[in-house]
């Protein structure tokens, strides 16, 4: 077994090398804001349609409420989500899974490790599936999802999905209490041993301060209508016969950004959150039904 | 005899619905034994994380071999219908004898291997069971709540052969993923198959698991000087968790202990399933906690207890983030912030909400004894904690932090008593408040939910009941029961539903004037909008909708009462009292929920004495006397005058009735329910007499004995209508 690893970086790299070897594609972030891995197209449209995929990336996630200006040793407005998705899911996923938390140093007679339940579902793109909050001696270390709709359709065969908090978990792995006192990369690097804060500490501050006060909530308000209108017409374009759904579905994310954005800013009342999440639903339900379209007629 | 065992082993299956599947599992294999002529010597089930076992004892081979006695056709019946019943039965017309002119087949049936039909019956189970909610997974069409991936089924230690959905049966099955040699193990029967679990760390029973944890967090204590806080719910929850459950200490960081302790449990248990621990006799608690653990594990768990303490740290260092962060802001912002928090789209705003039961705590708080200020002021500060941080990440703890708030602000106490409890009762369970202001805030709330609600017409039906209307309702009665308070429910529900309504309606008016903007090209469209507005301004009261609007809160308040009666039955039928006499009483049309309950005690009690029965045993001739003779024509109208000296049933009655007429009315204007059927009681003897010896058609006489019975019921309905009494 390889070493385990000694870094944020590295413990990246580990997990890149696990789900490679295990048969997945290693992909890249999406480059729109997301609030979860699991937007990114690699796994809410990819889980549909017949066609195999087997897929492993690391996602920025924004989750503008979470914001605590650097000060809370835990929480960000901005972190990682390793994100794995295997479609159909193996039936040794479980195995598989257990078998990346020792890849990256956990050993599994010493820590106690609990699959507890949790029923996922992430209604701003009509999606659930029943499975797991995985627990490492009482933390959330990864959400473990048998996804059963996306986008109000049914997922068959069903994609099995794997969601780390990559921050947390190498909290843990290394012993460390304070997210922005992990190690970011190797500390005998010839360069000089960063910190996540380092890298991170600056733009947690502004982009907290920016979440809950910077920006003018008419302004987001305004954009999100905007998104709104254009989905359906990006939506009604097609080049070569083939519906422009990935950039209608940017646009959903977008979107659904600015929903997070405004409710951060507490200007969401919890009655109105139901019809502004059913708005990006609708949204995200158009985009779904299309790529199921254009996959089965491929 | 032979022994049947059955495991089914899948991923983990959520705690809250192991109990629930043990117990489908035997009824449904009880079913299925029993419809094949099986009654097993002994049969229990178990759950537990990662299975569901079942144990059978005493089942035979194979069924008892079965005479069955067949009907065919009569004799001399055509062939047409003796061709049917031969193919129906799969027989020849050799094999038949006749007896009493019928055809009758004696058919020997061999009974069937009881392999055969446990292999029918697993199936069936396994694709028929009723879990909450279950899944298919990988290219299958399989249902189960998790993925299924075993099952070991042997009867007499012989595998039992089938395959569902790709599913071999076999004997094997395995243990703790982590602990032992974690290797899958053959059971061949059920004492292979405990002690093989043994063997491999992981106990069946759940009862046991719950005394293996209950036992350890006793041990864990005793040590250390504490007391376990004991939770039954979450004992049950953390023993559906562990197939090895391990009660491990850990230490939580004593600064947090200044945070409410609602806001610690809360966290502990909610987040992370912990049980909270005090120093025996201290009602506080300890800064430690015990985690259950899944596994003995090989440092002896302190890394688990370390890991664990640091995630509560991190719990409670956002909690007291949220708190720091809520006094910084307080009360005023946060009421700024209801402004822009929808309640419901066609209701508008928590500030409008707040405004509604501000002007409601105000009317009321005079009716229960509290200030009227003090009940304005807390109202108004009631739902300011929605917006705080601190309910905003544990929305369960609403009221109480506000309550919490109140006081760290410095404000009245019978104000931030009032801001804390205004929520309750929660449920049948919870308490109900007490406090004056309480009271009133605690009441404007739910009358304000209640109405607001009928006012957009989303009222409950049937076992929808979305906004916990029947709860609110409920709610208000016991609040005014316990209390005592005099409310007429009537008047009170009309200036809820009123200013709700128009709430309700300058919403509809905007959205009907948006349209009107808005390009329309279609006729429909123009309709529709000319209809909303009009009915908006209507409802709203204005100019010449006044009347329309008194009309519909008329009708709205009367729906709202006939919604309490019905909740005022159900309190007073789970006390025992029979629905009937609160219809009886109802039938007055009195809204005082004291008043009425008090007729409905007193009313009961009569009805059991021999006075009450006979009374309303005469009541009801009396009255059917009157209904025949009503359908006749109309019946006569005035007061009785005085019959002649010589019938002594008459004079009986009609002195009866005089001297019954001034206590009978002071009683009642003394609330003396009692006192008032007493005062009833003693027209049973009159009555009786009356419709024992006189004859009411009498030609002559008629209309004045009908206006004697007619002042009988016009006497008793002063108290209740005792034609809606059963019996």
């Amino acid at each position: 077994m390889p070493a385990a690893p000694k870094s944020f970086q590295s413990l990246i790299l580990t997990l890149h090398n696990y789900w490679s070897e295990k048969g997945c594609v290693i992909l890249q972030p999406h480059d729109v804001e997301v609030g979860a891995g699991t937007l990114h197209p690699a796994t809410v449209l990819r889980a549909l349609g017949p066609k195999p995929w087997n897929a492993a990336y690391v996602q920025p996630s924004r989750r503008p409420g979470d914001g605590r200006y650097g000060e809370n040793p835990n929480r960000l407005q901005h972190y990682y989500q390793y994100q794995v998705i295997l479609k159909p899911n193996p039936a040794n996923m479980q195995d598989l899974y257990l078998g990346s938390l020792e890849a990256i140093g956990l050993d599994l007679r010493t820590h106690d490790i609990r699959f507890v339940e949790d029923d996922w579902e992430n209604p701003t793109v009509g999606a659930w599936g029943l499975g797991w909050e995985v627990w490492c001696d009482g933390m959330e270390v990864s959400q473990y999802t048998y996804f059963q709709q996306v986008g109000g359709l049914d997922v068959n065969p069903v994609a099995g999905e794997l969601t780390y908090g990559l921050e947390r978990l190498a909290m843990y792995v290394f012993g460390v209490d304070n997210v922005y006192d992990l190690p970011f990369n190797d500390p005998d690097s010839p360069l000089g041993a960063l910190t996540y804060g380092d890298v991170f500490l600056a733009n947690e501050r502004q982009q907290s301060e920016a979440n809950f006060h910077g920006y003018d909530v008419s302004v987001l308000k305004q954009q999100f209508e905007q998104m709104e209108e254009q989905v359906p017409l990006m939506l009604a374009r097609s080049y070569k016969n083939e519906t422009l759904v990935l950039p209608a579905y940017d646009m959903v994310l977008k979107a659904s950004h600015l929903f997070n954005l405004m409710n951060a800013r507490g200007a969401i009342a919890v009655a109105e959150r139901a019809s502004y999440i059913g708005r990006i639903r609708d949204l995200c339900k158009m985009c779904a039904q299309k790529w199921v379209e254009l996959q089965e007629a491929a | 005899m032979p022994q049947l065992l059955l495991e089914l082993f899948s991923e983990e299956i959520p705690a809250r619905m192991q109990g629930q599947a043990a117990k489908d599992l035997e009824r449904m294999a009880r079913d299925h034994l029993a419809a094949a002529g099986f009654l097993p010597e002994a049969l229990k089930t178990f759950a537990g994380p990662r299975r569901l076992t079942l144990v059978a004892e005493g089942l035979p081979l194979a069924q008892a071999d079965r005479k069955e006695e067949l009907k065919g056709p009569r004799v001399g019946a055509p062939q047409q219908a003796m061709d049917g019943f031969l193919r129906k039965a799969g027989l020849t017309q050799d094999q038949l004898v006749e007896q009493n002119g019928v055809w009758m087949a004696f058919v020997e049936k061999k009974g069937r291997p009881t392999a055969e039909i446990v292999a029918e019956m697993v199936e069936a189970i396994v694709r028929g069971f009723a879990w909450p909610k279950s899944m298919t997974w990988g290219t299958g069409k399989l249902r189960w709540v998790r993925p299924l991936k075993r099952i070991l089924c042997v009867l007499d230690r012989e595998v039992v052969p089938f395959s569902i959905d790709g599913i071999e049966s076999g004997d094997v099955t395995e243990g703790h993923r982590f602990m032992g040699d974690a290797k899958p193990f053959v059971a061949k029967d059920f004492d292979e198959y405990s002690a093989g679990l043994e063997a491999h760390y992981v106990v069946l029973d759940v009862e046991e698991r719950k005394e293996r944890i209950l036992e350890g967090c006793k041990t864990l204590c005793f040590a250390r000087h504490l007391e376990l806080v004991e939770d039954q719910g979450l004992l049950e929850e953390v023993a559906g968790l562990a197939e090895w459950p391990t009660p491990v200490l850990g230490d939580m960081d004593p600064s947090f202990l200044d945070l409410p302790p609602e806001v610690i449990r809360t966290s502990m248990r909610t987040h992370q399933k912990y049980f909270a621990v005090r120093k025996p006799g201290e009602a506080g608690l300890a800064p430690h906690f015990i985690t259950v653990a899944n596994i003995e594990a090989k440092d002896g768990g302190k890394v688990i207890a370390a890991g664990n303490a640091k995630v509560l740290s991190s719990r409670l260092a956002d909690a007291r983030f949220f708190w720091d962060e809520d006094v910084k802001t307080g009360f005023e912002p946060w009421l700024a912030k209801l402004d822009g928090v929808t309640f419901h789209a066609k209701l508008g705003t928590m500030k409008q909400r707040v405004d509604r039961i501000v002007a409601l705590a105000g009317e009321i708080a005079p009716l229960v004894g509290a200030d009227v200020e003090k009940a304005r002021e807390a109202a108004r500060l009631a739902k300011a904690d929605l917006t705080s941080q601190m309910v905003g990440e544990f929305p369960e703890l609403q009221g109480i932090m506000g309550g919490y708030y109140a006081r760290h602000f410095g404000l009245d106490g019978e104000v931030a008593a009032a801001v804390q409890d205004h929520y309750k009762p929660q449920g049948p369970s919870d308490a109900v408040p007490t406090a004056p202001v309480s009271v009133a805030v605690a009441l404007a709330d739910k009358l304000d939910t209640l109405t607001a609600f009928f006012a957009i017409n989303e009222k409950p039906t049937g076992s929808k009941d979305p906004y916990a209307l029947r709860r609110a309702a409920l709610g208000v009665i016991r609040s005014i029961l316990l209390s005592g308070a005099r409310v007429p429910l009537g008047l009170v529900l009309g200036v809820a539903w009123a200013q709700a309504r128009i709430d309700a309606a300058n919403i509809e008016k905007k959205i009907a004037q948006s349209l009107i903007g808005k390009s329309i090209s279609a006729a429909e469209n123009v309709r529709q909008s000319v209809e909303a507005v009009s009915s908006a301004f209507n409802d709203s009261g204005v100019g010449e909708g006044g009347e329309y609007f008194r009309d519909k809160l008329n009708s709205a308040v009367e729906e709202l009462l006939s919604f309490f009666a019905d909740r005022l039955k159900v309190t007073l039928k789970d006390q025992g009292k029979r629905h009937d006499l609160v219809d009886a009483v109802f039938a007055l049309g009195d809204d005082d929920l004291v008043r009425i309950v008090a007729r409905v005690e007193a009313l009961d009690g009569f009805l059991k004495t021999d006075d009450g029965k006979n009374l309303l045993a005469g009541y009801k001739r009396a009255s059917n006397i009157l209904k025949a003779e009503e359908k006749k024509g109309p019946l006569p109208e005035g007061q009785a005058e005085e019959p002649a000296a010589d019938s002594a049933a008459e004079v009986g009655l009609y002195q009866a009735l005089r001297l019954l007429d001034r206590p009978l009315k002071d009683a009642l204007a003394k609330e003396d329910f009692t006192g008032a059927m007493a005062q009833l009681a003693e027209l049973r003897g009159p009555v009786d007499a009356y419709l024992d010896g006189v004859f009411v058609n009498d030609p002559e006489h008629r209309d004045n004995r009908l206006k004697t019975l007619a002042a009988v019921r016009t006497a008793m309905g002063q108290v209740a209508d005792f034609g809606l009494v059963a019996g």
